[in-house]
C-alpha cells in the first residue's frame, strides 16, 4: 500500500495537525512540500487538490481530502487500533466528548492563541511586518479566559475528553508549540493543570519527533 | 429525563442542533435562554456551557456544548445515515465539507448576520457596512467554490444528503431573510441546493421555531 501524501510545509501548523495523527497511528506518509513564497498553493495543480488554495491537502490512493481536521480524523479512523483509539467511536459518550473538545479547540482556543503566533512570529519573520501589540493584548485577554475553562476541566480529568488522550488533545499541539516560542509562554504558568497537560503532550514520541522539525527561534 | 437543548431557537447554533433532533424524530425539550438579559452568562448556564454561549445540551448525565459536536451525538444516537460513518471515504468527505461550512461559509456569514440582524434589532445600533462588505467578498469567494462543487454533484459530499449540507441551513436561513439574499442569484447551483435544504420537513419545522418570539 502506497504511503499517503500530505501536501504542504512540514513546519506549517495545519500540516502538523495532520502529521501528529499520522505519527500517533504509525502510518506511512510522505510530505510533499508546497512553496508558499512562490505562491505554489495558488497554482492550478494545488487548487485542484484544495479549492480554497490552502494547505494541507491530502491523498490516499483515489481519495483526495482537504481541511486539516477532516484529514486527521480520516487518518485516526482508518488506522484505529488497540494502541491508537483517538476518536473513541466505540462509545457514544466518549466520542461526543472528543468531538466537544475538538470543536472547543477550533472555535475557542485557536482564535485566541493563533493571532499571538501570527503577530509575534509569522508577521515579523516571514512578512517583515511589525507586531501589532493591540491584537496581541486583546488575544492574551481572550486566551486567559479560555485557559480558565481548561484549568477547571483538567482539574477533573487527565486529558480533555476524559482520562484518555484523544484527537482533541493532539489538535492543540501545533499552535501551542509555536506560542511557547513567543514572549508570552509564561502565561501558562498561572494554570498548573494546563501546564502539566501540555508537558505530557510534549513528551509523547509523536510530538517529540515532529517538534524536531519545527523551529523555536525565528530569524 | 429526555434530551434538553438550552438556548433560543433563533440562534444559528441552536437551530443546527434542533434540526438534527428533528431529522431523527427524537423527543426533546427546548429550554429558552434569554440572551438580551444576559442569561447565558448566569452561573446556572455556565455550569452547562463554561464559555457562556448557546447551545448547551443535556442527555441524562451527559452535558455537551459546541453545536457541531452535539449534532453528531444526536445523529449517531438516532441511527441517522447523515454522517456515513459506515464508510471510511464517505465519512471523510462529510467531515471535509463540515469543516468548510465552519471555516469558510459560517465565518463569513456570522459577522454579516451580527451586523444586519443583531446590531439593529437587539442592540438598536447601525450596521457597520465595512464589516458587511468585507465578509460579503469572503462569502462570494466561498460561493464560487460551492458553485463548482454543486455543478458536479447534487449535494456537497456526492449524490446523497449529509450533515455537511444540513449544517448550512441556519446561516442560509438568515442569508435568505436578510438584505443580501440576492448574492446567491449569481450561483444557480448553490441557489437550488439551498432551496432543496430549506424544503426538508425537519428544516421547515425548525424555521417555524426560529420565527417565534422568546423561543
Amino acid at each position: 500500500m502506497a504511503p499517503v501524501k500530505v501536501f504542504g510545509s512540514a513546519m506549517s501548523t495545519n500540516v502538523v495537525r495532520v502529521l501528529v495523527c499520522l505519527e500517533e497511528v504509525g502510518a506511512e506518509y510522505e510530505v510533499v512540500n508546497i512553496d508558499f513564497q512562490a505562491k505554489e498553493h495558488k497554482s492550478p495543480e494545488h487548487v485542484a487538490r484544495n479549492p480554497f488554495g490552502q494547505i494541507p491537502a491530502f491523498q490516499d490512493g483515489d481519495l483526495f481530502l482537504f481541511e486539516s481536521r477532516a484529514i486527521a480524523k480520516y487518518v485516526a479512523r482508518k488506522h484505529k487500533s488497540a494502541d491508537a483509539d483517538l476518536l473513541r467511536e466505540g462509545n457514544l459518550n466518549e466520542a461526543a466528548m472528543v468531538d466537544v473538545w475538538t470543536e472547543v479547540e477550533a472555535h475557542q482556543y485557536n482564535p485566541a492563541i493563533s493571532p499571538i503566533v501570527y503577530e509575534c512570529l509569522v508577521n515579523p519573520a516571514m512578512k517583515g511586518l511589525p507586531t501589532n501589540q493591540k491584537v496581541v493584548d486583546e488575544s492574551l485577554d481572550k486566551l486567559k479566559k479560555v485557559l480558565e475553562v481548561y484549568e477547571a476541566r483538567l482539574s477533573k480529568t487527565k486529558y480533555l475528553a476524559g482520562d484518555f488522550v484523544s484527537f482533541a488533545d493532539l489538535n492543540h499541539f501545533p499552535y501551542t508549540y509555536y506560542f511557547m516560542a513567543t514572549p508570552h509562554a509564561l502565561v501558562f504558568d498561572s494554570y498548573p493543570h494546563v501546564k502539566v497537560w501540555w508537558e505530557s503532550l510534549m513528551s509523547r514520541p509523536s510530538v517529540k519527533k515532529l517538534s524536531a522539525n519545527m523551529p523555536t527561534s525565528w530569524p | 429525563m429526555g434530551m434538553k437543548v438550552y438556548g433560543p431557537a433563533a440562534s444559528t447554533n441552536v437551530a443546527r442542533v434542533l434540526v438534527c433532533l428533528e431529522e431523527v424524530d427524537a423527543e426533546y425539550e427546548l429550554v429558552h435562554v434569554d440572551m438580551p438579559s444576559g442569561e447565558h452568562k448566569n452561573p446556572e448556564h455556565l455550569v452547562r456551557n463554561p464559555f457562556g454561549q448557546v447551545p448547551a445540551f443535556q442527555d441524562g448525565e451527559l452535558i455537551l456544548t459546541e453545536s457541531r459536536a452535539i449534532a453528531k451525538y444526536v445523529l449517531r444516537k438516532g441511527g441517522s445515515q447523515l454522517l456515513r460513518e459506515c464508510n471510511l471515504s464517505e465519512s471523510a468527505v462529510v467531515n471535509v465539507w463540515l469543516e468548510v461550512e465552519a471555516a469558510h461559509f459560517n465565518s463569513a456569514m456570522s459577522p454579516i448576520i451580527f451586523q444586519c440582524f443583531v446590531v439593529p434589532m437587539v442592540m438598536g445600533g447601525t450596521p457597520d457596512m465595512k464589516i458587511v462588505e468585507e465578509n460579503l467578498n469572503k462569502l462570494k469567494k466561498a460561493l464560487e467554490v460551492y458553485e463548482a462543487r454543486l455543478s458536479k454533484f447534487k449535494y456537497l459530499v456526492g449524490d446523497f444528503f449529509s450533515l455537511a449540507d444540513l449544517s448550512h441551513f441556519p446561516t442560509a436561513y438568515y442569508l435568505l431573510g436578510g438584505p443580501h439574499a440576492s448574492v446567491i442569484d449569481a450561483y444557480p447551483h448553490v441557489k437550488a441546493w439551498i432551496a432543496d435544504i430549506m424544503a426538508r420537513p425537519s428544516v421547515k419545522k425548525v424555521t417555524e421555531l426560529m420565527k417565534m418570539p422568546s423561543v
